[in-house]
Parts: structure tokens; sequence; C-alpha cells
């Protein structure tokens, strides 16, 4: 128990970072993820090469290396002085955009072609399309499977914390170091997961009941 | 050769003809099937064209290429002077012109009756919303719908389905309408709702490519019955020809399976 009491400030300033990376890294990955999906469905052969290609190259990298070309390498070449929080949010929200995108193309070839093909004979280009007919339709049946991949993103945060990023798994480190004992830390650490994994999935249930489309 | 010089007196764009719609020596193939052979058909502004014959002859295809929901492997296909572009803004504004109606209605699952109507006028036309829904509105009462606009497709009966895809293809003012099979997911007693929206449009003197299996209407309201097998046109006549005095044996043997029973 005295871990917690004794070392309160520092488990809330890990609590925060977690649910801040976990926050702007979900962001990226949905916005990037969008996106990448539309490129992998369109008629544009380069598009459709440049999703595929970005989701297998992120797709198959082991996590930690892609923290570890993000925080090294990435500053060296590109953009020197990017603070570690930053830097490690595009890693994990790059990482989960290609997750993302599949579950998107996936929700995308559930709406019954005719959907499109209407919304084309009226005239709407490619991408009026995909925004205006196809997505709204898709994004109930991405639902289930996006709420698992956000789940995973928050997990995978604690990896960030290997790279100076403060965030819930570092407190573990700390408090490990300092000679408490481990099991108490580790409750307290899961303890704080669950109420963020938790927020999730209620958040997600809540956007699957209000979004039910009559057919 | 020199009588041919002669016809070719103007030049740069093809000046507004009558012909509205033309098909010239259209090919396509899926996989090794040969599904439009040689194609030639031209549509003239007003006219109404309906198309028969046997399942899997290539009458839905030959539809679908004339706003290229599919593509052709070699020929040519004009809309209203203008050959069929490549996919793109420019496609995408030839088809505002070329109105289509589905077999199996495709209406918006996620939007009203009234937004399926709106929605081509809005994000296509540019129009604004008020002159969009008040011209909605005036076309779901044309086609006898203006009571359900504000339910959801899945809550109407699929004769009022269809009818609201018309009226929605209504609405982007098209040169010609293509009908693809417009009556055949239908119930027997809704069909007739659907074609008498279909009539009247076709004497109102709207520009119509029907592909149907309904003989009634292509005896009452088509001008001109082009009847395909196996992927060509194997004749084109005057509904009144056609049904009384088939020439081929190919469209005597169609019409002996369906006219007599």
């Amino acid at each position: 128990m005295n871990v917690l009491l004794d070392h309160f400030a520092e488990f809330r300033n890990g609590f925060i970072g977690t649910v801040e990376i976990t926050a702007v890294s979900s962001v990226i990955a949905l916005l990037l993820g969008i996106v990448v999906a539309g490129f992998r469905v369109s008629p544009v052969p380069p598009l459709r090469a440049f999703g595929t290609a970005w989701v297998t190259l992120l797709r198959n990298t082991p996590l930690t290396l892609l923290f570890l070309v993000f925080v090294f390498v990435v500053p060296e070449i590109l953009f020197p002085g990017m603070s570690p929080f930053v830097l490690a949010s595009l890693a994990l929200g790059f990482y989960t955009s290609s997750f993302v995108c599949e579950a998107v193309r996936s929700g995308i070839g559930t709406v019954p072609l005719g959907q499109a093909e209407a919304a084309r004979s009226l005239g709407l280009t490619f991408s009026q399309t995909l925004r205006l007919i196809v997505l709204p339709q898709a994004t109930r049946t991405v639902l289930p499977p996006l709420s698992s991949i956000f789940i995973a993103l928050t997990k995978n945060s604690a990896i960030a914390g290997a790279f100076s990023v403060t965030e819930l798994f570092g407190w573990q480190t700390l408090m490990s170091e300092q000679g408490y004992a481990i099991i108490p830390i580790f409750l307290w650490v899961a303890a704080a997961y669950l109420v963020i994994t938790f927020a999730i999935s209620g958040l997600f249930r809540l956007l699957e009941r209000n979004l039910e489309v009559a057919r | 050769m020199s009588g041919v010089s002669v016809t070719k007196v103007s030049k740069g764009p093809v000046p507004a003809t009558d012909d509205l719609v033309v098909l010239s020596d259209v090919n396509k193939h899926f996989g090794a099937l040969h599904v439009l052979q040689d194609i030639d058909l031209t549509i003239r502004r007003g006219e109404v064209v309906v198309v028969i014959g046997p399942s899997g002859s290539g009458k839905s295809t030959l539809c679908r290429t004339i706003n290229r929901l599919e593509t052709i492997d070699s020929g040519s296909i004009t809309i209203d002077g203008k050959p069929l572009p490549q996919e793109g803004k420019e496609l995408a504004r030839l088809r505002s012109d070329v109105g289509m109606v589905f077999q199996s209605f495709n209406l918006f699952a996620h939007k009203t009756v009234l937004e399926n109507v709106m929605l081509g006028q809005i994000k296509v036309r540019r129009t604004d919303k008020k002159a969009a829904e008040a011209k909605a509105r005036a076309l779901l009462d044309r086609v006898g719908v203006g009571t359900q606009a504000d339910k959801y497709p899945a809550q109407l009966s699929g004769g009022q389905q269809q009818r609201v895809a018309i009226a929605r293809a209504l609405a982007m003012d098209p040169k010609v309408i293509l009908f693809d099979e417009p009556t055949s997911a239908l119930d027997p007693e809704m069909i007739n709702e659907v074609l008498e929206v279909m009539q009247q449009l076709a004497s109102e003197g709207m520009t119509m490519v029907v592909v149907t299996h309904e003989m009634g209407f292509a005896r009452s309201a088509a001008n001109r019955v082009v009847f395909m097998a196996d992927g060509k046109i194997v004749e084109q006549a005057t509904p009144d020809e056609f049904f009384s005095n088939p020439r081929s044996d190919r469209a005597k043997d169609f019409l002996s399976k369906i006219l007599h029973h």
C-alpha cells in the first residue's frame, strides 16, 4: 500500500503521461489510418501502392525497433530537438495507423458495392463517395476492431517509458529500483491501465449503440 | 475517297446533333467471356430504347458501359459528342448528366429519402440547400412518394424505393437516364407503379435506355427495341415490328419462350 501513498505524485504523472500519449497517438493513428485506407481502395495505382507499402512496412516492424528509429534516428536526420513525447507519439501513431487502415478497409468492404456505384453515377468524385457514402456506413462495422486496436495501443504505450517519456510503466521501474515489493507495484499499474482501457471500451460501446444503421 | 473528305466539314468539338449516345465497335471481355462483341448503337435525343434479351446476353453490361461503371476494352462511347473520359473529375461531371436507376435501387441507406434526392444537387451541382429541398420534394411528389420524404430507404417498399431512385436521378436534370432492370427485384404488385412513372417520363420526352424483361413496357413506351443475345445486337426494330414479325431465329426463339404462358 505504501508504495502508492509514498509516491502518489509520480504515479499521477505517469498516469497522465499514459493518457496523453494514448490520446495523441490515437488521433494520429485514426486520421492516418482512414487516409491510408482511402489510398488502398483508390482508383489511382500510385496511391494504392503507397498504401500497401505503408501497411506492410509499419505492421511488420517490431514496435520497439520503430521506437528506436523514431527516437534516435529521426531527430538526427529530420527534426533535431523534437521532444521524446512527440517522437514516441508519432512512432506509436504510425504503427497503429497500419492496423486502423486494415480495419477501416474491411469496413469499406462490408458496404454494398451498389452504394458506391449509385454515388458515382450521380457524379460524386471518388473522395466524395468515400467520405459521404461509404465511410459513414462502414463506421459501425469498424468500431469493434477499432476498440481492440486502441486498447492495444494503450498497452503498447508502455514501451515509450523506455525512451524517456513519463508514463505509467516507467513508474514501475522507478519504484522497483527503490526497493518496493514488486507485486503491489504491478497491481497498481495494472489497475491504472484497466481504468484507461475500460474507458475506451465504454466509449466504443456507446458509439456502437448510437450508430445503428437500418437496412 | 473524295466523298469521304467532303463530309468532314467541321473540326474541333463535334457539333451537337440529335445523336446523344453513340457506341461504336465496343468490345468487352470478362476474362475469357466476350460479353460485348462489336456493339454499334446510337441513341437519339428524346428516344426510348428498350434492350431485351436472354440473361447473360450482355444487356446490363451494355447499359453500365454508357456511364463507365464498366470499362470497355476497345471501341468508343460518346455522350452528347464527348467521348467518355478516364476516371476522374471529368468523368464525374459527365456522369452527373447521365442518370442511372439500378435493379437493387441502391438508395443511400444512411440518408433519408429527401436527403437521397438532395445529395447530388448539393454536392455535385452546388445548388443551395433550400432550392435543392424544394426540387427534391417536388420530384418526390411527382413520383408519388412525397409523404415518405423523411423516412429511411429501408422503411419503404421496393416499389417506393425504386421511385425514389428515379427521383434521385431526375434531380440532376440528366440528358439521358439508364435503367438497368428497374423492376426485376420487385414484387409483382409493385412493378406497375414503377412502370407508370417510367411511362410518364417517356411521354415527356426523356431520353431513356431501358434494360428490362417487361415486354408490355417495351410495346407501349419504346421507340425502338434492341434485341441482344450472346454479346451481340441481333436485331433492332420498332416494337410493333419486333413483336409481331421478328426477323432473326434467335429473337423468334426468345419471344416464343416468353410470350406464351
